[in-house]
């Protein structure tokens, strides 16, 4: 099968036009020499079946970033029939370098000028005949948003592909020393081929900034428009979360509970408590991984991700961060992992590490939930907003302090040379896209771990068989006693200790186990809590499920995202020591205070 | 050249200047160079953030963040 490489700078609506090529068809695939995960589906151009490759968004084939890295190592590694590259016709002065530097390499080329209708509205004209003359390879103005000029591509693939062309795998060093010869023939070509009014800038955008980067409304809007966007998701994923609850205890009573209601009780809870309870948890929280996929894939194309660096990256590169860190910390306040998903526009590596490390630390809605659970059992009305606001203080304490801690051994290399693309709005068919694409990956990825969390969670609370489920008889409950020494002088006792074992592998279903653990009911569960654990219990308890691990299934996108085991481990141990130290403190101080 | 340069960090809000020069790492001047910040150019600073943070600069139809230590590494004739 012949393969195309689709390649581009960042900003240039590379993947729209892989979309719009590909329809939704793509999978994620490993690649020889390619560590990270590369974008590719198999479509059909005129009478043959071909492989398009999405490579990542480089500026410079020789770049040191390490997606320019992939880039090359990709195109070193795997013989590519067809280079299909885009540019963004609105800034053909730098992007016109990236096509001359592929040139060089001689493989069969496909030059698209993408976002013509931006061109046009900016006044900016390309002579596209005079610089496929120029370039000797064919050269079309499209728009991948609107889908225009996508028939004239096929067609250009098909018939470049045609061409007989010996495959082979490209040769990057020979072209590596050539850059300076580069310039001089990059200003010649964009003067030949290109016209810019002189003053090409967009004027809403120029408009909008005004406001959106005012030097003291900038960061006040930039909360606002992060709370609107909290309310969204809640407002509409929270009605979606209870359907699919909903749908799943119907599924389950209706189908699963009679089917296997004769077989043998073991077999049985595993397969209802066990299983089905555990995952259908995760799936319940599928609804608002969509939509804050759908909210990121708005804000990280509208250009808005550019601005809010802008403004926070002062205070953010103090602690060895960029302003987009921030960014992706707030978006962990509704759920940690696609936000963690969302450290892929990072370049650098230890930047990129150092963001995963403190989102974890972001208080997430499972969490809150456990939280509202306890300060309305334990604290007075007036008292417990004040205890909530307080956690989302120690939330951002936990978050900085690590950052601070770990910024010199997760350096970043990355010097902030970020674009400010004019703001655009992306159409619904690729929000939709970019949503249902990342949740397809999340379960992939991640549902083979949380099907073992799940079912070790089953064995510990239900071995031996016999006793109570996550009774002090069963292994649970041994273990917490082994924790016993750990706990005790945090003031949380065993009982709750088993919540916070179940609770590594989501906050989700700590309150329905301590209500299995103490026997009762969810709705009576407040008063019997109320009534065995004082506030500096409490307190200390809430401290650490804010700080220690979140959920299984973030530790499973710390993996996938991190691919490496060792930086897992970190990311998983430094919580649960700075918890337990934070609530030690706590506990021991308040104690000793005569509280 | 001028006896003392400018670097675009000096270089007030709303003013142009051509790049001389770029300075520091290579890998750094390369990222410099392929985003857009290449000898010749013009280049004006639209806005800056507050308390240090980066520079808003504008290279033809180009807008840059860059922060004010990556700013002093271009020199402007």
């Amino acid at each position: 099968m012949k393969r195309i490489a689709l390649i581009g700078m960042p900003n240039t609506g590379k993947s729209t036009l892989f979309n719009r090529l590909t329809g939704s068809s793509a999978r994620v695939g490993n690649w020889p020499g390619v560590t990270v995960d590369l974008l590719s589906s198999k479509v059909l151009l005129g009478a043959e079946m071909v492989e398009i490759i999405d490579l990542p968004g480089i500026y410079n084939l020789h770049g040191f970033s390490e997606d320019e890295r992939v880039a090359r190592t990709f195109l070193e590694e795997n013989p590519v029939d067809l280079l299909l590259v885009i540019a963004n016709s609105t800034q053909l002065d730098r992007q016109l370098a990236l096509a001359l530097q592929l040139r060089e390499l001689d493989l069969p080329m496909v030059l698209l000028l993408n976002m013509n209708d931006e061109a046009h509205r900016l006044g900016i004209k390309v002579d596209t005949d005079w610089l496929a003359n120029e370039l000797a390879v064919p050269v079309l103005s499209i728009s991948a948003k609107h889908g225009m000029g996508l028939g004239r591509v096929r067609q250009a693939l098909v018939d470049t592909l045609s061409i007989d062309h010996p495959v082979r795998h490209a040769r990057l060093e020979k072209v590596f020393h050539e850059d300076d010869a580069m310039e001089a023939r990059l200003d010649q070509v964009f003067r030949g081929a290109v016209e810019v009014p002189l003053t090409a800038t967009d004027r809403f955008t120029d408009r909008l900034d005004r406001v959106l980067l005012h030097p003291w409304f900038g960061l006040p809007l930039f909360f606002l428009a992060m709370l609107t966007m909290f309310e969204a998701v809640y407002t509409l994923g929270a009605p979606l979360q209870d359907g699919v609850a909903w749908i799943l205890e119907a599924v389950k009573t209706e189908m699963v509970e009679p089917g296997v209601a004769q077989w043998h009780p073991i077999l049985n809870s595993f397969l209802l408590d066990g299983i089905f309870d555990g995952v259908g948890t995760v799936l319940s929280f599928l609804p608002i991984i969509v939509l804050f996929f759908l909210f990121m894939a708005i804000i990280e194309d509208s250009g808005y991700l550019s601005r809010a660096a802008f403004l926070m990256d002062a205070f953010m590169s103090r602690l060895g961060l960029d302003g987009r860190a921030f960014v992706m910390q707030l978006m962990g306040f509704g759920c940690n992992v696609p936000a963690l998903m969302g450290t892929r526009v990072m370049r650098s590596r230890g930047l990129r590490l150092l963001t995963m490390m403190i989102i974890p630390f972001s208080l997430c809605s499972a969490r809150l939930q456990v939280f509202v659970f306890f300060t309305t059992a334990i604290f007075e009305p007036w008292a417990a907003p004040l205890v909530l606001f307080s956690l989302y203080l120690m939330s951002f304490v936990a978050a900085f302090l690590t950052a601070l801690i770990y910024r010199t051994r997760l350096t970043n290399e990355d010097p902030l040379l970020l674009e400010l693309p004019p703001y655009r709005f992306p159409t619904l068919k690729q929000m939709w896209l970019r949503g249902w694409r990342e949740v397809a990956h999340f379960l992939r990825q991640a549902s083979g771990f949380i099907l073992l969390g799940v079912i070790l969670v089953w064995a510990l609370t239900h071995t031996p068989f016999d006793a109570v489920p996550a009774s002090p008889e069963t292994l649970a409950g041994r273990l917490a006693d082994l924790f016993a020494p750990l706990f005790a002088p945090l003031g949380i006792d065993n009982l709750m200790t088993i919540a916070l074992l179940f609770g590594f592998v989501a906050k989700e279903v700590v309150l329905g186990a301590m209500a299995v653990i103490y026997g009762v009911g969810e709705g009576e569960l407040a008063g019997i809590v109320g009534g065995q654990t004082d506030w500096v219990q409490a307190y200390s308890f809430m401290l650490f499920v804010l700080i220690y691990t979140p959920c299984l299934s973030t530790v499973a996108v710390l993996k996938q995202e991190s691919k490496s085991w060792r930086f897992t481990a970190l990311a998983v141990g430094w919580p649960l020591l700075l918890a337990w130290v934070l609530s030690f403190s706590f506990y021991q101080g308040a104690r000793w205070l005569g509280f | 050249m001028a006896i003392a340069s400018m670097t675009l960090s000096e270089l007030p809000t709303g003013e142009t200047a051509t790049i001389a020069a770029l300075t520091g790492q290579p890998d750094i001047r390369t990222r410099m160079q392929s985003i857009g910040l290449r000898v010749g150019r013009e280049v004006a600073v639209i806005r800056r953030s507050r308390f240090g943070g980066p520079l808003q600069v504008r290279i033809g139809t180009t807008d840059l963040l860059i922060r004010p230590q990556q700013a002093m590494q271009v020199v402007l004739a």
